[in-house]
């Protein structure tokens, strides 16, 4: 590898001006040496013979004529086995290791190595002489509850053959354990880990497919009513103190996939605190281990160099990529993509970039855009299906969703889960708007009675804004009766009690089997003449269902609630 | 050997630019007899920004680079002290050169810190009883100009519990800041507080640079093991400042004029907050000033992305709606049994106060629970929420408790029935 380098021209914030000779390439990773620190930074610009770079660290002390050394590859993460349950910062740095070398705080310039230096049982799969390419399994190592495919680097073109494969046995993640050729006389050796440029989508599949099977989050509001799919895309927007983080928490805790990939990209340090300190302590329903052993938390918190929130995100979905390709189901969750969708703001204004709207720069929607499509259910070469799924928060300036990141994301994503203020006010959660959302994609309930069901939710809100006006006593029984079961699907279905650890997470057979009473409920007419015997009818009909939530799945008190249910409303009903 | 410039190529708003090679980013510097900090290099031309202003620097005035960053000296003879936004006495005492450390330095380790779960008391009702304060929490108070709030801090800054309190001051009015200081040094409090103090009539980037200095000093302490506690007032001014500076150096506005890492730079901030393992923390109670009471300005707005909930200071009470502490249930179960369930339906009530309240003002006819309510939203108003109410936790509970009997019957309150069997006062009422 040829090493270029230049020497540094000028200083802005964390835009470093490099002089060079030789050839530089966009995009390309370089260091400036400081002291005696290395400072990673990334080419972003070069504009009449001059390399403009974002350094991911403090540039404090650089002066004019220090060294930089440009490295000819681009911004890259190393992909082996040992990512899962690790925290690192956006650059890929295992957190926790950090810690015990440099003490309490972030020392800038120290990099280290994302995967533990550790032996693994490899089994092989490739044969001598086998023809493989980029994405095709060598062999695998057991990690965790996981088969990990160790398989060829992603950014090998063309095709290879197998020329040695190692035996079964025990290897250190840095040894050889491959060695292929291609016909123009190539030799790689393949050890368990290979580097992959972040800012590139890995295509290593046969071809993609459009997402239909529901993503199961147990959480009601989402399932059937604004369901989203493995390998599609969601995002929620919403006013600070709304619950998003606590949402995606949820959602990271009870989300039916094989791997969570948590991305903190520029948000508060004690709400990654909580999930460090939470998850090892979780067990994963479906497995029985910890919640952890699926889990990787890429951290960049909001007082750690903007440069390397942009780059976090990036990380993140690479890491997913990877585990995709082993045949697994990945959901990403990004929090917030708004601080990284300023740090590209930051970066715009000190390259002195045209602004657009709000001065995010004008390419904001395509980024954006080009981020979420790396999402996806995808057929691999050896026919097995994978997906990623990414959700997002957006948080919008104000809490106005008509701002350039929400619209922008709007347009991509295929469900959109918007917090209200007024709803988490009144303590409801979730706080998703269950009126102004939006999902494309098809839930664990039939979609057409849902759909009726929003009617006569949409109903009611139109009902209650009415009878802020004219009073109660201006409502017709008639009306009223419809505000009352907008109101009980709301607090009976839309909201969930997190607290509560049956209602917690609600199953996709008892999502259905509980939407079929309440729709049925809901459709029915009731022979109720004055308002105070509908609200008292209805708060009753409430309470039964509260009740019923709080029994265990089809156990006989359940199924004892549920005839109590029916007898309850059959008895008003009429004919 | 500190070479001297003397030709300055350009002077506009607080910046100045020389022709000197070598200098490295982020040092300080000599302007005339002024300190200045290097913010940008291009080739040999450096561009300083003036702390004391530039009004008045001549083309000729020498510059003279020191080598370092900028520095706060540490130590405990800073304790009883007062000193502007450049570390420079204001109280006529020596200038301290000992121990100097930088400001601004990196981020804690997210891997090293812990949960916070340790209350702090303030001795009021609506802080320690409906939106706790906890060790390390970051909690801004928002307000509207005229409203106590500089009063509020003080009153804080003398009941909380803690070891350390550092006042950094930003666009404090002369009257404020004498106020501060009289308060403290008669509750006896100045022995253990330090104050970074820029009024008004000072040059706007000391005011940048209150918050680094005073939360160096800070962490110097919490990592003594020291239990810190750091009062910023008003933070709008600190955004206000850097919104003056971006703007003048031609920086691309993004928000209502304010610079595009608003967020990031108060971010660097309060994430300064911290408890940590085996020694101090640091707890941050800011002042956000909300022009035209409009919670959706950048300032509070991006203030409330980053805080761990706020304090909401209105017509000289701190509101329960609008208020949040978001650690707050890392602490209140473990204070009395009655704790959260007092907090949630005294809250609830005063709810439902507030909608009798407007029904009574729109005309409509008051029921009996109406006027239960009514009374109940009084006392609860002058009883618990009026800012000179100042008594510990438990007294407060029990003050809860005896306003709900005064007003309402056992089974009206939503309480559970064991809770009521102990806490309710009368007893009698309860057969």
């Amino acid at each position: 590898m040829k090493t270029e380098t230049g020497y540094v021209a000028g200083v802005n914030g964390n835009l470093i001006k490099v002089d060079f000779d030789g050839s530089v390439r966009k995009n390309e990773v370089g260091y400036i040496l400081v002291d005696d620190k290395r400072l990673k930074g990334e080419v972003i610009r070069i504009n009449n013979g001059e390399v403009s770079m974002q350094i991911y660290e403090m540039t404090d002390g650089i002066k004019v004529g220090d060294q930089v050394e440009f490295t000819g590859e681009l911004m890259s993460v190393d992909l082996g086995p040992g990512l899962l349950t690790q925290v690192f910062d956006g650059l890929q740095n295992p957190l926790p290791v950090l810690a015990e070398q440099c003490g309490f705080f972030l020392d800038r310039g120290v990099y280290l190595n994302a995967i533990p230096d550790k032996d693994w049982d490899f089994t092989p799969v490739a044969k001598v002489g086998d023809r493989v390419k980029a994405g095709d399994t060598i062999g695998t190592v057991p990690e965790g509850l996981f088969t990990h495919h160790i398989m060829v680097p992603f950014i090998l073109k063309g095709d290879w053959e197998v020329k040695d494969v190692k035996k079964a046995g025990k290897y250190n993640v840095h040894a050889t354990i491959a060695t292929i050729a291609n016909d123009k006389g190539e030799e790689k050796d393949l050890t368990m880990i290979f580097t992959q440029p972040i800012k590139q989508a890995v295509k290593c599949y046969a071809e993609r497919l459009r997402p239909t099977e529901p993503l199961v989050t147990k959480i009601r509001c989402i399932d059937s009513f604004l369901p989203v799919a493995k390998g599609g895309t969601f995002c929620t927007p919403g006013p600070f103190g709304a619950g998003k983080t606590v949402l995606q928490h949820m959602q990271a805790k009870n989300s039916d996939v094989d791997i969570v990939i948590v991305a903190a990209c520029g948000e508060r340090a004690g709400e990654v605190v909580e999930v460090l300190k939470e998850f090892p302590e979780l067990t994963d329903p479906k497995t029985g281990r910890s919640l952890m052993e699926r889990t990787i938390i890429i951290c960049n918190t909001s007082s750690m160099p903007v440069a390397a929130r942009e780059a976090s995100c990036y990380t993140a979905v690479t890491l997913a990529e990877y585990y995709r390709q082993m045949g697994l189901d990945v959901l990403l969750l990004a929090d917030s993509t708004s601080r990284w969708a300023q740090a590209m703001r930051e970066m715009s204004g000190r390259l002195e970039e045209i602004p657009g709207e709000e001065a995010f720069p004008a390419y904001l929607e395509s980024t954006i855009a080009a981020f979420y499509e790396r999402a996806g259910k995808v057929r691999l070469n050896d026919g097995s299906l994978a997906s990623i799924t990414i959700g997002g928060t957006v948080s919008p300036a104000g809490g106005n969703f008509e701002e350039p990141v929400t619209q922008a994301t709007l347009k991509v994503v295929g469900a959109f889960h918007g917090l209200a203020r007024e709803r988490s006010d009144a303590r409801k959660y979730p706080a998703i708007h269950p009126v102004d959302s939006w999902s494309k994609y098809n839930g664990v309930v039939d979609m057409d009675l849902i759909e009726r069901a929003r009617g006569i939710l949409i109903r009611s809100t139109e009902v209650n804004q009415m009878m802020k006006v004219v009073g109660e006593e201006g409502t017709s029984a008639e009306d009223y009766i419809i505000y009352q079961k907008g109101e009980l699907l709301d607090s009976v279905y839309l909201q969930q009690n997190s607290f509560d650890p049956i209602d917690e997470a609600c199953l996709p057979a008892r999502q259905r089997r509980e939407f079929g009473v309440l729709y049925d409920a809901m459709m029915k007419a009731y022979d109720l003449e004055d308002k105070t015997e509908i609200r008292a009818f209805f708060n009753q009909l409430r309470q039964e269902f509260l009740d019923w939530h709080g029994t265990v799945f089809e156990s006989p008190e359940f199924f004892e609630q549920e005839k109590k249910i029916t007898d309850f409303y059959m008895s008003k009903v009429i004919d | 050997m500190q070479k001297v410039y003397t030709k300055i190529e350009s002077i506009v708003g607080n910046v100045v630019t020389v022709r000197a090679p070598g200098v490295r980013n982020g040092d300080l510097a000599l302007v005339g007899d002024s300190y200045a900090n290097v913010i940008k290099l291009d080739k040999d031309m450096v561009s300083l920004q003036v702390f004391a202003g530039a009004q008045g620097v001549s083309t000729t005035d020498p510059v003279r680079f020191l080598g370092r960053p900028m520095m706060v000296s540490f130590s405990e003879h800073l304790l009883g002290r007062i000193f502007d936004g450049a570390g420079v006495p204001r109280d006529n005492g020596p200038a301290l050169t000992e121990n100097m450390i930088p400001i601004g330095g990196p981020s804690f380790n997210p891997a090293k810190r812990i949960l916070p779960k340790k209350m702090i008391r303030t001795g009021i009702p609506m802080i320690d009883v409906f939106n706790t304060l906890v060790e390390s929490q970051k909690l801004p108070i928002f307000s509207i100009s005229g409203e106590p709030y500089n009063q509020l801090l003080s009153r804080i800054a003398m009941q909380a519990e803690v070891d350390v309190i550092i006042l950094g001051g930003m666009g404090l009015k002369y009257d404020d800041y004498m106020e501060f200081r009289d308060t403290l040094e008669k509750g006896g409090a100045m022995s253990h507080t330090v104050m970074f103090i820029h009024t008004a009539a000072d040059p706007i980037v000391e005011c940048t640079l209150v918050p680094d200095m005073s939360l160096a000093v800070a962490e110097q302490f919490a990592l003594e093991g020291k239990r810190v506690l750091v009062l910023l007032t008003d933070m709008t001014n600190f955004a206000d400042a850097q919104k003056e500076m971006a703007i003048t150096m031609e920086q691309v506005p993004s928000n209502r004029g304010y610079p595009g890492d608003l967020y990031s730079s108060l971010a660097a901030r309060y994430e300064k907050a911290v408890d940590i393992e085996g020694a101090g923390s640091i707890t941050i109670l800011g002042v956000t000033t909300m022009p035209g009471d409009d919670v959706t300005h950048p300032v509070p707005d991006n203030t409330g992305y980053i805080t761990e909930g706020q304090y909401y200071l209105k017509g000289g009470r701190i509101e329960p709606f609008g208020s949040l502490s978001r650690l707050k249930q890392n602490v209140n179960g473990k204070t009395r049994d009655d704790h959260r369930a007092v907090m949630d339906g005294m809250i609830r009530l005063y709810a439902q106060y507030k909608e009798s309240l407007e029904k009574k003002s729109m005309g409509f006819l008051m029921t009996e629970w109406d006027d239960k309510l009514l009374k109940y939203g009084e006392l609860f108003e002058t009883k618990l929420m009026d800012l000179s109410v100042n008594i510990p936790l438990e007294d407060a509970l029990d003050l809860g408790w005896q306003i709900l009997a005064e007003c309402f019957e056992p089974n009206e309150t939503g309480m559970k029935t064991s809770l009521i069997k102990e806490r309710w006062p009368n007893k009698d009422a309860l057969n």
